[in-house]
């Protein structure tokens, strides 16, 4: 059929100056099939997607549509010819309504006029077959991220996309919101489309795609169908090494003595009469989905938000209404956001690494050498690899700006840490370390907290795991019990159902 | 990789245009002064240069701070004026009771400064704590100021009294070693605010709330605190530089000040300092200044072009430095 379209790379070469990154690739994506494009960070992936949408001109190869080699302008150029690329962040303008976004650039007009009608039924008709129940009307900041996952794919398919190429899609999704966007891929395989999409998290990789193919260093190091893979062979060929031990045995003892005790801790709005214990030593995970409230519950916990409720730090009473007082008393929070919080992506590491602890390396004046000796032994203790002391903080890889702001958040020299979301978006191979660098922490005595949407994250890090539902601790799992199936249910709140009939 | 060490070698490039810009064009101004006017080299020339250019200068270190933390004061001009107004007011007024004498000078320097610092106060309570924005703020208060002095001189213009006008000249025309006290002062405190930029806490702590201040404010920085010491800061500095100009004409009028607020943000950015904040340069400030007074200063000298198109040719120097010194990675 002419509105199926089958997309090959043919031997494609890229070189950024005199820097090989692709060497030779060829991938061909078929309609009504899922291929999924995995490799660490820096393997190839960025660039290997934007060659196929017109955002970068291969070096060498050729691209083919049906078989005609094809060059893209430009990807407008790729879009008009239906091959569309969906950001890992999202390309959505926060002040418009959905309709207005899904038709941004391509607004259908009557006369001078616009016709909103025509654009209003389109619209509603595009979420439909997409099963999205989002209001056209509504204002893209106030939707959820599941939902602007969908805006963009009505967007893609509102400009005809026969070949739907998403970046990362569910990086910034729930697994349940994660669940969403694959139901709707297996529509859009049964209406012909052709799908590539990358991801981090290999159990989605294995549960909807066709075909694999595995970059590492601009290679392809292994391609062909799913059923071929799992998990293990996949992590495998993407490092070049096995990671069958991803998580790090529990190495010290946890301690009984209370390091943070929280009761009735109130966050208006976010977070309802919140009580924990966390032990010496110990590492708690936080669990739920987003928009739980598990983020602005520590947020009010550490002075970022007001709150009320009682908090005692080592046994003493406090109350944070600023986080540098946190930070005096020993407590830390390292936030989700490295992009919009964490990092100044536009100054260079030894600036961003002392921001957090500047009164340390002040006396009067900044003792810049003292800052460049604390630069050079974060760059050892937590493996940051720069290409210069220099390189803006933006130009970093995710998985080194994440190193980067751990150093920076150990630096104050917390004894609790909250570390919320620690290894999102970033490739295996960091993420171990980062597992490790958490482990060596408790190891060191520090009581760590850690928020995570992946369930094995927390599984596989923390000793004890909370789950929050719409702000309030919906139960506590331990041990044997520390189970997906655990924690999904306390967090979408079927067990809440059954305590209630009791 | 590749793309990053690229990267950071053509900014490397960019980084060296964006520190000597401002210099070469300093540069090449002297010759050119020095080219048209024999007298442009003059030790009386070049005095007369520095000590007028200390009144924007003074101000325009403080507006460094401002717009480097992210925000912005259009007020300065007007306050500069009300602060004249109150100055020669209070001095007035406390004549027949203190007598002419250098204790009621100081009590109208005290006055500069405290009106300063609180003048600087109120802009910043409104824009940190009423978070109003810092435009709308001081748009405000500049129309507020300038009425004020207005009225306050009824339409005319206030003038100092007499005798107290033969206390107070010194101060903008004598000095030490042959070096008048406005050039000494502007000097003193450009050397301190490059300082604080470059090496204290306070100048990070500026440089990061201007450049993220949701970074700064979750690494423990307080924002609104950095951000109102900012405003206080440049209003201290309106004080200090109305002391230094009082004594020159010994009057304050409503056109006392106009537009001191365009050319001080006009110093600052030719200077390298980024407009939307985040990173600054109180050296190139200064250089900033001095290429504003200098084209006046050459304008004046020669007769080729008239002095009238100062305006003009000012405008031009600005718009070619923001040309020059953006970042070249727009995207297309």
């Amino acid at each position: 059929m002419s509105d199926q379209l089958t997309l090959s790379l043919n031997g494609i070469c890229r070189s950024f100056g005199p820097v090989q990154v692709l060497h030779d690739v060829d991938i061909a994506l078929h309609p009504g099939q899922v291929h999924a494009l995995i490799g660490e960070n820096g393997a190839g992936k960025s660039t290997t997607m934007k060659i196929m949408s017109g955002y970068l001109a291969p070096t060498t190869g050729e691209l083919t549509l049906n078989g005609v080699p094809v060059s893209f302008m430009n990807s407008q150029d790729a879009e008009a010819q239906g091959v569309v690329l969906i950001h890992q962040e999202f390309n959505l303008a926060d002040q418009l309504s959905v309709e207005q976004n899904i038709f941004l650039g391509h607004e259908k007009t009557r006369g001078l006029f616009l016709d909103k009608a025509a654009m209003q039924a389109e619209t509603r008709a595009l979420l439909k077959r997409l099963n999205c129940e989002v209001d056209p009307s509504a204002r893209v900041q106030d939707i959820a991220n599941a939902d602007k996952q969908m805006v963009e794919i009505a967007k893609a398919l509102s400009r005809n996309a026969k070949v739907l190429i998403m970046d990362e899609p569910t990086a910034v999704l729930t697994t349940r919101e994660a669940d969403v966007l694959f139901e709707q891929v297996e529509k859009l395989k049964a209406d012909g489309v052709a799908i590539l999409f990358t991801s981090h998290k290999l159990d989605e990789v294995k549960r909807i795609s066709d075909q694999i193919t595995i970059l590492r260093d601009g290679h392809v190091v292994s391609q062909g169908p799913a059923s071929d893979y799992d998990e293990d062979q996949m992590a495998t060929a993407m490092v070049g090494r096995d990671v069958s031990s991803l998580y790090p045995m529990r190495a010290g003892e946890v301690g009984t003595t209370a390091a943070l005790e929280v009761s009735g801790l109130t966050v208006p709005g976010f977070a309802e009469d919140v009580s924990f214990t966390l032990h010496k030593g110990e590492i708690l995970g936080i669990s739920g989905l987003i928009g739980s409230g598990r983020t602005e519950m520590i947020e009010g916990l550490v002075g970022l938000r007001s709150a009320t409720g009682q908090v005692r730090l080592n046994g003493d009473d406090v109350r944070f209404k600023s986080p540098s007082q946190a930070q005096a008393a020993g407590l830390c929070y390292l936030t989700e956001d490295r992009k919009g919080r964490g990092l100044l992506l536009n100054k260079g590491m030894r600036e961003n690494l002392t921001l957090q602890s500047l009164p340390d390396f002040t006396n009067w004046l900044i003792d810049h050498a003292a800052e460049e000796v604390a630069l050079t032994k974060a760059i050892e203790e937590f493996d940051i690899r720069a290409p210069t002391r220099h390189v803006a903080v933006g130009n970093l890889s995710g998985g080194n700006q994440q190193k980067l702001l751990i150093a920076k958040i150990m630096l104050a020299d917390p004894s609790i840490v909250v570390i919320d979301e620690p290894t999102r978006g970033i490739d295996i191979g960091t993420k171990q370390q980062i597992y490790e660098f958490i482990h060596a922490l408790s190891a060191q005595g520090k009581s760590i907290i850690v928020i995570s949407s992946e369930m094995q994250e927390v599984i596989g890090l923390a000793d004890r795991v909370l789950v929050m539902r719409t702000g309030r601790i919906a139960g506590e799992v331990s041990g044997a019990d520390m189970t997906e199936d655990k924690i999904v249910r306390l967090a979408m709140g079927l067990d809440a159902q059954k305590e209630e009939t009791v | 990789m590749a793309t990053a060490v690229k990267n950071t070698h053509t900014k490397n490039m960019l980084l060296d245009l964006k520190i000597m810009g401002p210099i070469l064009a300093l540069i090449v101004l002297v010759l050119v002064g020095a080219a048209m006017n024999g007298n442009f080299l003059s030790a009386g020339n070049i005095s007369n240069v520095l000590s007028r250019s200390a009144f924007i200068g003074i101000i325009a270190v403080g507006m460094t701070f401002v717009i480097t933390a992210g925000g912005l004061d259009l007020s300065v001009g007007s306050m500069a004026a009300f602060i004249a107004g109150l100055m020669i007011l209070v001095m007035n007024g406390l004549l027949p009771t203190m007598g002419a004498g250098w204790p009621l000078v100081m009590v109208g320097l005290l006055t500069a400064i405290v009106a300063g610092t609180a003048a600087g106060f109120i802009n910043g309570f409104l824009i940190t704590t009423m978070r109003i924005d810092a435009f709308i703020v001081t748009l405000g208060t500049m129309g507020i100021y300038r009425s004020l002095v207005t009225w306050l001189a009824d339409g005319g213009t206030l003038s100092l009294d007499f005798g107290m006008r033969a206390i107070i000249r010194p101060i903008y025309f004598d000095g030490i070693l042959g070096i008048s006290w406005p050039i000494i002062v502007f000097a003193l405190v450009a050397i301190i605010g490059e300082v604080v930029m470059r090496r204290a806490a306070f100048g990070r702590h500026v440089a990061a709330v201007g450049s993220n201040d949701q970074v700064a404010r979750y690494s423990s920085v307080n924002v609104n605190k950095v951000r109102m010491m900012t405003y206080v800061f440049l209003g201290v500095l309106v004080g200090i530089a109305t002391i230094m100009y009082v004594p020159r004409l010994g009057s304050a009028s409503s056109s006392t000040g106009v537009l001191w607020e365009l050319e001080a943000i006009a110093a600052v950015i030719i200077g390298g300092t980024m407009l939307k904040g985040g990173f600054g340069r109180v050296w190139g400030t200064i250089i900033g200044v001095l290429i504003l007074s200098l084209i006046g200063n050459i304008l004046n000298l020669t007769d080729g072009v008239s002095p009238y198109l100062n305006g003009a040719v000012q405008g031009v120097i600005i718009i070619l430095a923001v040309i020059l010194q953006r970042d070249k990675k727009a995207e297309g």
